[in-house]
């Protein structure tokens, strides 16, 4: 109780001077009777890059994808703890999931267009949210597409399939769908693993970009990436949060030898 | 540890470099001084081709450095030992150009000067060639208690250097036509003083590698 005391103000210390849109308290997961998150305290600053970093299993896409509740739909899966979003618990039963997902949107390790043209990848969930007339779906395609850095390259091929695209465009394509249905949260789970180093600085680039606009929570293996693009980084270790600090602090003077020893490569 | 087991090899390697170097350098200093008491002008042209093998140890150690640096994307403590190792290098590097610089001295001095030479100038060596000694060893054990105790013999390599100034320009008063000598004494005092002054980087070097913040220890 102490412990988790101490560790709630510190992590609350840390982004006083930010406003923040998640606040985790407390937070355990299990699935059957494993246990993946341990007593996770942590505030996610509103407008700021946060990196999730640490080894496979650590518990940092399980914490992710908590944050949209896409658990929700894995068998056997137990939580305890609060996770607050906008001040409200993500859990409380009026919450309608369908709405949390709108506000906060996810983007997977590998591009997953629908097997459509690039414009109806975009335009599919501002339909689906009841948008009908052509114009207006027609400006939140560009605008969308043009978030995402990636106008100006399929402009003139809207209508061809999205699978026709490279790899790094059907990321940027997936992202600009994500921002079709003007979400304030960006997960991002591993964005750029399956692509090269090129379409990964763009990618890398464009989220340094969206930041002015939304928030984004980014699980990387890549540490480079988590140290080049976040403002905040987290290091969990076997379910745990050891440490959440500056990114600029944790990759240059961490506190934790366990954050030592991961980022300089001694194990992981 | 078997991670990055290549990686440690490599800075193991670059941290014998800097002991080498760093004795190197103490080698020179005690060399010079005593070819400038001796006015051994054979053993001071050692001293200068000498320098010659230091500055190359030093240019080694940096590529080694700047290429595992590009290799290795090294960070926090990682990344501060490279660069405090290429800190130190260039410490001693310039250390050991004041050594060779007090050989030049005795050059200029040549065999029969007939400049008294300040028993205080065979004091400092024998201070800066502690400090050397201890940042040394502050450095091969990351010690930062060691380093601390550079700052006090830093002020007394000062102290004797201001008082051997005084007296020499005491001396240029009343012997004013053997300025040109006396000043390649008070050089020589200064580039002891400043050998002194590179030993206490390296203290400073060493508390940010294992502080991971800057101190100033003059």
């Amino acid at each position: 109780m102490g412990v988790a005391m101490m560790d709630k103000k510190f992590v609350s210390n840390i982004v006083e001077n930010d406003e923040y849109i998640f606040n985790i308290e407390d937070f355990n997961l299990w699935y059957g009777s494993n246990q993946a998150i341990y007593g996770v305290n942590l505030t996610i600053p509103k407008n700021k890059i946060t990196a999730v970093i640490g080894p496979s299993g650590c518990g940092k896409s399980t914490l992710l994808k908590t944050l949209n509740r896409m658990n929700d739909m894995i068998p056997g899966v137990k939580t305890s703890g609060q996770i607050l979003y906008q001040d409200q618990d993500i859990f409380r039963k009026k919450q309608m999931v369908e709405e949390l997902r709108t506000q906060v949107g996810m983007v997977f390790q590998k591009p997953n267009p629908f097997p459509k043209s690039i414009y109806e990848n975009i335009a599919y969930g501002p339909r689906i949210h009841g948008i009908k007339k052509k114009k207006i779906l027609d400006e939140i395609v560009e605008k969308s597409l043009r978030g995402a850095a990636i106008w100006d390259e399929v402009k003139d091929r809207l209508n061809q399939n999205a699978y026709s695209l490279s790899g790094g465009q059907q990321q940027r394509v997936c992202i600009a769908r994500c921002l079709a249905i003007e979400p304030n949260v960006l997960l991002m789970d591993e964005p750029t693993s399956a692509l090269d180093p090129i379409s990964t600085l763009k990618i890398e680039e464009l989220i340094k970009d969206l930041k002015d606009k939304y928030t984004i929570i980014i699980v990387t293996h890549n540490m480079q990436q988590a140290a080049r693009i976040s403002d905040k980084t987290a290091f969990m270790l076997n379910g745990e949060l050891v440490e959440f600090t500056d990114t600029d602090t944790l990759f240059s003077n961490p506190k934790d030898k366990r954050t030592e020893d991961y980022i300089t490569g001694r194990f992981g | 540890m078997a991670a990055r087991g290549q990686f440690q090899v490599e800075l193991d390697k670059i941290k014998i470099l800097i002991i080498e170097l760093a004795h190197g350098a103490e080698k020179s200093l005690s060399q010079a001084v005593e070819a400038l008491y001796n006015s051994d002008l054979e053993l001071a042209k050692e001293v200068i081709a000498y320098d010659k093998l230091l500055d190359k140890k030093d240019l080694e150690i940096n590529e080694t450095a700047i290429l595992l640096i590009a290799k290795q994307q090294p960070v926090a403590s990682d990344l501060r030992r490279l660069i405090v190792a290429i800190r130190i290098s260039s410490d001693l590097e310039r250390m050991a150009d004041n050594a060779k610089n007090i050989a030049k001295s005795t050059i200029h001095l040549g065999k029969d000067h007939g400049i008294k030479i300040h028993s205080e100038l065979k004091d400092m060596r024998d201070i800066a060639l502690k400090m050397i000694d201890l940042s040394i060893k502050a450095y091969e054990n990351e010690d930062i208690t060691l380093a601390r105790k550079l700052a006090e013999l830093d002020d007394l390599v000062d102290g004797m250097y201001s008082k051997i100034l005084t007296e020499l320009l005491e001396e240029t008063a009343t012997d004013p036509q053997k300025i040109q000598h006396i000043m390649q004494m008070a050089f020589s005092g200064r580039y002891i003083e400043r050998f002194g002054d590179h030993a206490t980087n390296i203290g400073e070097n060493i508390m940010y590698l294992v502080k991971g913040e800057s101190f100033n220890l003059n």
